[in-house]
């Protein structure tokens, strides 16, 4: 039997048969999933209206800001003075008031402006519903002073949207398209990051473990030390991958299970803006389905097969590269991890550049710097997933595809060359501060 | 007898030092062989280019009649390090398997032989128990279980006893001369030069990289012994000076004497015979290893060493 095995095999059983394993990798979808569904309950449940008085002292407004009937900010007129409002704000009778001086014209040319005043710190998204709604009134009444009809109005507000992009190809493309593929793209570039983060030092506490209890001089008279550490890269990385495994089920589960559990939810969800006779309730139900439907037509248009194949190769492929560069620094370590922090540096730097070039690579997925990081092998792995998120051509071309996939190929047998014979000196040395300088005469030394 | 293991002409420099600095010597096959030095001698890199994990810079190593082959005469030997451990978080039992099977053992033939081991050792109810449970001298017990299961050829223990009490310590030696009478040879490393006497039939003596001792323990006894007597008189003679000898210690009754060059000991007995004085007791005093070591590695440090340049 193959010593590689045995040891990726010992590697791969001791921690799956830990009771953190199972609680991980169970709990955190589970977990995300109860934190989503609290903030769907939350967001179905909070229509506690925010009421807003409105002394309109200049009749700007004509006893009404807008249509809306159903939204969550309430506007009512009302002819109070100042003194007594505030006194209901006390009374919690109103939320806020807007106060419009009676100087006040639309024109601008007065001195005096619209006063908001409220009992409490209003939120951000009321604040700016509020804002948009009041500045949009104003211009509406703005544009009708200056001899606009209100028909010239709504179709001038009609005319939207008249712009389609399309790429060379002539391929239409929805603009969800692209929203769904920057939010696949900048997702799986971030998984791949945090689990080189993850997996990488888990290889490295496995190493200093075995330095630290003495075994690697035990372990190493019965296999070559660069079986040992290619078994605990390949033990873990099986782990990692079961672990993507059993989330990527748990996910569908999940997602098969909760409407069949909680129909209310889903039903709560659909049901609150409907409210029959009222235009905007009209407007809001057409939205939301032609939102879903943008929605459901940009993941059709994604490439699923590509992104999955592409991610589950440059989860491996970053993985076993950057795994092998852990191990080195774990190999160097003694006692005082401190050591080993101050080692991990150089392998991070290249690591948190992926990440930073990824971030503009779900922009614009062919500019100069995210085909260099696609390519660069110690940032391909999170690059790349940026941009072929944006699926062939649009986002990357098959040739650069391959050279990428290739350069990882050939960094991965670089590191682990290279951190191959560190690791064989490092694992037996005992008692000594190491620096990076040492570590690369380690590497390039002969034999 | 035929060799288990020739060296010959072995070197291994560090960038800083000699470690292995020209050493040859062959070990009988069924031996029990002591490589001794002080700290730093170059023992740690010996052991590890026996054991295949450096390559000598020069030199071959020859493994039962072949030249060395790590790949697969790994299987063939058995090393304990001096830095040992185990793995904590792992039972004893799994443990002991995973070593055996690294060893190149099918896991039936592991059970069996961890089966036995276990019971001989009276380790059995040790099996589902996790190595941070144990007491120091219980897992340097399992770990020599775990260096000799695979019934090595050669076996090779850097400080076997270091932490065993002296019952522990007993068991491990009757097991070790136990193993040397089924055939296999144990290299044997140590600075506890009782234990060497006790143990080993031949010994070589390491320092700053080079082989400054080799043979029996014996032969070697004798090499340095420096004619020194001891005598008992009933009583004094009141002439105890001669030619022949020189007095050394003079307390009561007893004499320690260094016979002259040329003379022998019957000339010492002669001289008090003539005497007519009773002789109790006549022996002759061979030096320790213990002294001889110290006298041989005295005023080398292992720290002028490190300063040594290599050319």
């Amino acid at each position: 039997m193959n010593k590689i095995f045995i040891v990726a095999r010992r590697e791969f059983l001791t921690r799956v048969q830990k009771k953190t394993f199972l609680l991980t990798t169970i709990g955190v979808p589970i977990l995300i999933f109860a934190f989503y569904a609290v903030i769907i309950f939350m967001s179905v449940k909070s229509t506690s209206d925010f009421k807003v008085a409105v002394v309109d002292q200049a009749n700007v407004f004509n006893g009404k800001i807008d249509e809306k009937k159903s939204s969550e900010v309430i506007f009512s007129f009302v002819n109070e003075d100042t003194a007594t409002l505030n006194k209901k704000l006390e009374q919690k009778e109103y939320d806020a008031y807007l106060y419009v001086p009676a100087g006040f014209s639309i024109s601008g040319q007065s001195n005096d402006s619209l006063q908001f005043r409220s009992a409490k710190t209003v939120g951000l998204m009321t604040r700016e519903k509020i804002e948009s709604r009041v500045s949009k009134a104003l211009e509406e009444k703005r544009l009708l002073s200056m001899n606009i009809s209100k028909a010239q109005l709504d179709s001038i507000q009609a005319q939207k949207e008249l712009i389609t992009f399309a790429n060379t190809s002539g391929k239409k493309e929805n603009q969800t398209k692209v929203g769904v593929s920057y939010a696949v793209g900048f997702i799986s570039g971030f998984m791949i990051y945090i689990i080189l983060f993850i997996y990488g030092t888990m290889v490295m506490r496995g190493v200093v473990e075995e330095k630290v209890s003495r075994i690697a001089e035990v372990i190493i008279s019965s296999v070559k030390p660069f079986q040992l550490m290619m078994g605990k890269i390949i033990g873990i990385g099986a782990v990692g991958l079961i672990q993507f495994l059993i989330w990527g089920v748990l996910i569908i589960v999940i997602q098969l299970a909760v409407p069949v559990l909680f129909p209310q939810l889903f039903e709560g969800m659909q049901a609150q803006p409907v409210q029959p006779g009222m235009m905007a309730a009209v407007d809001a139900t057409k939205q939301q389905p032609d939102m879903i439907k943008g929605l459901m037509e940009g993941l059709n248009q994604i490439n699923f097969p590509l992104i999955v194949g592409c991610f589950v190769f440059y989860f491996l492929g970053g993985y076993f590269m950057y795994a092998s560069l852990f191990a080195a620094v774990g190999s160097a370590a003694n006692e005082d991890m401190q050591d080993a922090q101050s080692l991990l540096l150089p392998i991070m730097m290249p690591i948190i550049f992926g990440i930073v070039i990824m971030m503009q690579a779900v922009n614009n997925p062919n500019g100069n710097l995210a085909v260099f990081g696609s390519l660069f092998p110690l940032t391909s792995p999170i690059v790349m997933m940026a941009r072929v998120a944006h699926g062939i051509p649009d986002g990357v071309s098959t040739f650069q595809l391959i050279l990428s996939m290739l350069f990882l190929i050939l960094g991965f047998f670089g590191t682990t060359w290279l951190a191959g014979k560190i690791y064989r000196t490092g694992i037996l040395m005992y008692g000594k501060k190491v620096t990076w300088k040492e570590l690369w005469k380690w590497a390039v030394k002969k034999n | 007898m035929s060799k288990i293991l020739e060296l010959e002409a072995l070197r291994k420099y560090y960038a800083t030092q000699k470690a292995v600095d020209d050493i040859s010597f062959s070990i009988e096959k069924g031996s029990i062989f002591g490589l001794l030095g002080p700290n730093g001698a170059g023992k740690t890199t010996l052991l590890r280019m026996i054991t295949g994990i450096f390559y000598p810079d020069m030199g071959q190593i020859t493994f039962d009649g072949k030249p060395f082959d790590p790949l697969n005469d790994i299987r063939m030997i058995g090393y304990m390090p001096e830095e040992r451990g185990l793995y904590k978080k792992m039972k004893i039992g799994e443990q002991a398997l995973y070593l055996a099977q690294l060893k190149g053992l099918s896991k039936a033939e592991a059970m069996e032989k961890i089966k036995y081991w276990f019971k001989k050792l009276e380790m059995e109810t040790w099996w589902n128990k996790k190595v941070e449970d144990l007491s120091k001298g219980m897992s340097q017990k399992l770990q020599f279980v775990t260096t000799v299961l695979h019934e090595p050829k050669l076996i090779i223990l850097d400080e076997p006893f270091s932490g065993l009490d002296p019952l522990n310590a007993n068991l491990i030696k009757d097991e070790i001369f136990g193993l040397a009478q089924r055939g296999s040879t144990v290299i044997f490393s140590t600075h506890r030069m009782e234990q060497v006497e006790e143990i080993c039939d031949h010994i070589v003596l390491v320092n700053l990289g080079k082989k400054v001792l080799d043979g029996s323990v014996a032969e070697i006894k004798q090499k340095f012994k420096e004619n020194q007597f001891k005598i008992r008189l009933q009583e004094k003679p009141a002439n105890i000076n001669s030619d022949a000898f020189s007095v050394l210690q003079d307390h009561s009754n007893d004499l320690v004497v260094k016979i002259h060059e040329g003379f022998r000991s019957n000339d010492v007995l002669m001289h008090f015979l003539q005497q007519g004085t009773t002789i109790e007791s006549f022996h002759e005093i061979l030096p320790s290893l213990n002294e001889i070591f110290i006298r041989i590695v005295e005023g080398s440090s292992a720290l002028t060493r490190s300063f040594q340049k290599v050319d």
